[in-house]
């Protein structure tokens, strides 16, 4: 034989002396498909029952599409907010001592711990208009509760041990040697974190920021206590769900879900390509 | 760039690193500091490049006075053990970030720094590598790398922290050649921090012998291998033998026996007596020599190494003959060494 037959467009990845590959993907593949899989695919079937005209209506209707709105514009608000303060405290929390450095460890995880109805009411009594910092701040003009900016208050909350908890690890492997390297070369302490420190954490911190968003996209319990839940101003599509729900009205809450699951899948797609992406570069 | 390290010292915490070294270092000059872990040489080589803050004393880049100046305004070239490369960058990156930095006037428009890049990775032999990231280079390529970007600030000093440490010793042994040819090639002052004391005494101009913080011994490989000037430094280089011997009017006595050296100078009383396993003369009959039983013989490479008992209280000392010599055959074997030191007794 002179050519070697051609190779098949794709295989699966050489499995390595170490038995089990079959095993365990069968099992993954079979357990996310029952926890995932059906689910989800029940939620579309559902709303696939609406017809597409119908579901067309609901998806452009100026409810949905301002809940929607809020739900995702206040989560990535949130999360943008939580990638610059939860890399500050990560960054903290690695490179000093500090006495009561370990309760601030502690801390940061508190929020996902506590109910997050807790959290809501909470935050809405401190940020109410005669709460402590609302009454600071309403002389100011600045209305927390009730409003989108309290949405955005929640989520921050809600989201902040996602980000400092991705970065955290990833800073501690941080070489000193390399910031040394750096100096010794001429380089500024801002230079060394903009262009040495802070490009190496690059793929921590996006993680970070997409399972901050995430969660702020699909939060409820602690943001329908401060949101004031106002159709078309502070209304949040997770809340709108439960609304349809409740009116009995399955396709319509459906159809929203569906939505929100597919822009969702998209941005996380996005999200997990820009890490391949980098980790190619990085190694 | 001459250096000059004066009166220096150097504590962790109370717990002192270096104990007033002094160092001169001249330009152009090829320098190893050598020593074992702990003795203060990473210590003194971060002194220079500014990374550490002198306790006390003052460090000198000619006659300027470098120790106030930051690590930035120094203008030292560090290469460090693990490399410490920028993983993000790729190798052109990595080599050029140090002119990439600059400000101003003195930062050389972009087509300079790449020509200036690509020129050094000729000079490192690792020319059309620019676009690779380290991370799919091997560990020599990336300490290669290392040394262009340290090399592409013209520094006034390069310093290199254990460059070899991490290589295998077929890589290690390429390299430190290589290293040589570049310096020569070059000539920037650099200094190398190293506990192999092949790779020093092989590789540098001079070699500064360190232990416990302090300086033990300055010299070239011959000055340290044939008169170190200290227990350490002969224990520390190459092989070494001792005996305890006590010295009267001017003679070497082992036990109850002269040895046949005579030390006119030495003062009387308890001493060490040093000699290298190599530099011995073997004696047939002993009216003045070491005698001793063999206990041991091994083949070591291309000698023969003979432990013998001496004396009544069976000290131990090593001698190396060669591979087909009759006295390894013996079972009593008489010596005088050749090139000898004398101690105080510790």
């Amino acid at each position: 034989m002179t050519t070697a037959p051609a190779q098949a467009g794709w295989r699966f990845r050489q499995p390595s002396v170490i038995p089990g590959f079959g095993l365990t993907l069968g099992f993954s593949l079979a357990y996310l498909t029952l926890i995932i899989l059906i689910p989800l695919s029940g939620l579309i079937w559902r709303s696939a029952a609406l017809g597409w005209a119908d579901f067309w209506a609901i998806a452009t209707d100026r409810r949905t599409l301002n809940a929607l709105e809020i739900s995702f514009g206040t989560a990535f608000i949130a999360a943008v907010v939580n990638v610059v303060f939860g890399t500050l405290v990560a960054w903290v929390l690695v490179r000093y001592r500090f006495p009561g450095r370990r309760i601030v460890d502690a801390m940061v995880d508190l929020p996902f711990a506590l109910p997050t109805a807790v959290a809501g009411i909470a935050l809405t009594t401190l940020y109410a208009p005669n709460g402590w910092i609302g009454k600071l701040l309403m002389p100011l003009g600045i209305k927390v509760a009730y409003t989108p900016l309290g949405i955005v208050i929640a989520l921050i909350f809600i989201g902040l041990p996602f980000v400092v908890r991705t970065v955290q690890p990833i800073m501690e492997e941080i070489d000193k040697e390399v910031e040394e390297a750096a100096a010794t070369l001429g380089a500024s302490r801002f230079q060394i974190i903009t262009r040495v420190l802070f490009p190496g954490l690059a793929p921590a911190i996006i993680t970070g920021f997409s399972l901050a968003f995430a969660r702020g996209v699909g939060e409820y319990g602690s943001v329908i206590f401060i949101a004031g839940n106002l159709p078309y101003k502070s209304e949040i599509a997770p809340l709108l769900i439960v609304i349809r729900l409740e009116e009995y009205n399955y396709p319509a809450a459906t159809a929203i879900a569906a939505i929100m699951l597919a822009l969702s899948f998209i941005m996380l797609l996005i999200v997990n390509l820009v890490q391949t992406w980098s980790r190619k570069r990085y190694g | 760039m001459e250096v000059r390290v004066a009166n220096v010292r150097k504590e962790f915490e109370r717990f002192p690193a270096l104990h007033d070294v002094s160092l001169d270092i001249k330009s152009g000059e090829l320098i190893a500091l050598l020593g074992p872990s702990g003795s203060g040489k990473t210590t003194l080589l971060r002194l220079i490049a500014g990374l550490e803050r002198p306790t006390r004393g003052k460090i000198f880049f000619g006659d300027e006075d470098a120790s106030q100046k930051s690590i930035q305004e120094r203008n030292v070239g560090f290469v460090f053990q693990h490399y410490a490369l920028f993983r993000h960058m790729t190798v052109a990156d990595n080599i050029g970030f140090g002119l990439k930095v600059r400000h101003g006037p003195t930062r050389p428009p972009a087509a300079e720094i790449r020509r200036r890049a690509s020129e050094l990775l000729d000079l490192v032999q690792l020319s059309g590598l620019e676009k690779r990231y380290p991370a799919q280079l091997s560990g020599g390529q990336r300490q290669r790398v290392a040394l262009a970007r340290a090399m592409a600030i013209e520094p006034k000093v390069l310093l290199l922290d254990e460059p070899f440490g991490a290589l295998d010793a077929q890589v290690r042994r390429e390299l430190r050649r290589w290293l040589r040819e570049i310096h020569d090639a070059t000539g920037h002052t650099t200094v190398f921090v190293t506990h192999d004391q092949e790779e020093a005494l092989e590789l540098a101009d001079r070699v500064v012998v360190m232990s416990q913080g302090r300086v033990e011994q300055v010299g070239t490989a011959d000055d340290i291998y044939d008169t170190p000037n200290s227990p350490f430094v002969y224990g520390f280089i190459g092989e070494s033998s001792s005996l305890p011997v006590k010295i009267e009017n001017g003679e070497i006595w082992l036990a109850d026996r002269p040895i046949g050296l005579s030390a006119p100078h030495a003062p009387q009383g308890d001493a060490m007596l040093y000699f290298r396993p190599h530099d011995v003369e073997l004696l047939d009959g002993c009216s003045g020599c070491i005698a001793g039983t063999v206990a041991a013989s091994r083949r070591v490479a291309g000698t023969r190494r003979v432990e013998l008992e001496i004396g009544g209280e069976r000290q131990r000392v090593e001698i190396e003959l060669p591979v087909d010599h009759p006295a390894a055959q013996k079972s009593r074997v008489a010596f005088r060494p050749g090139r000898w030191k004398l101690f105080p007794a510790a």
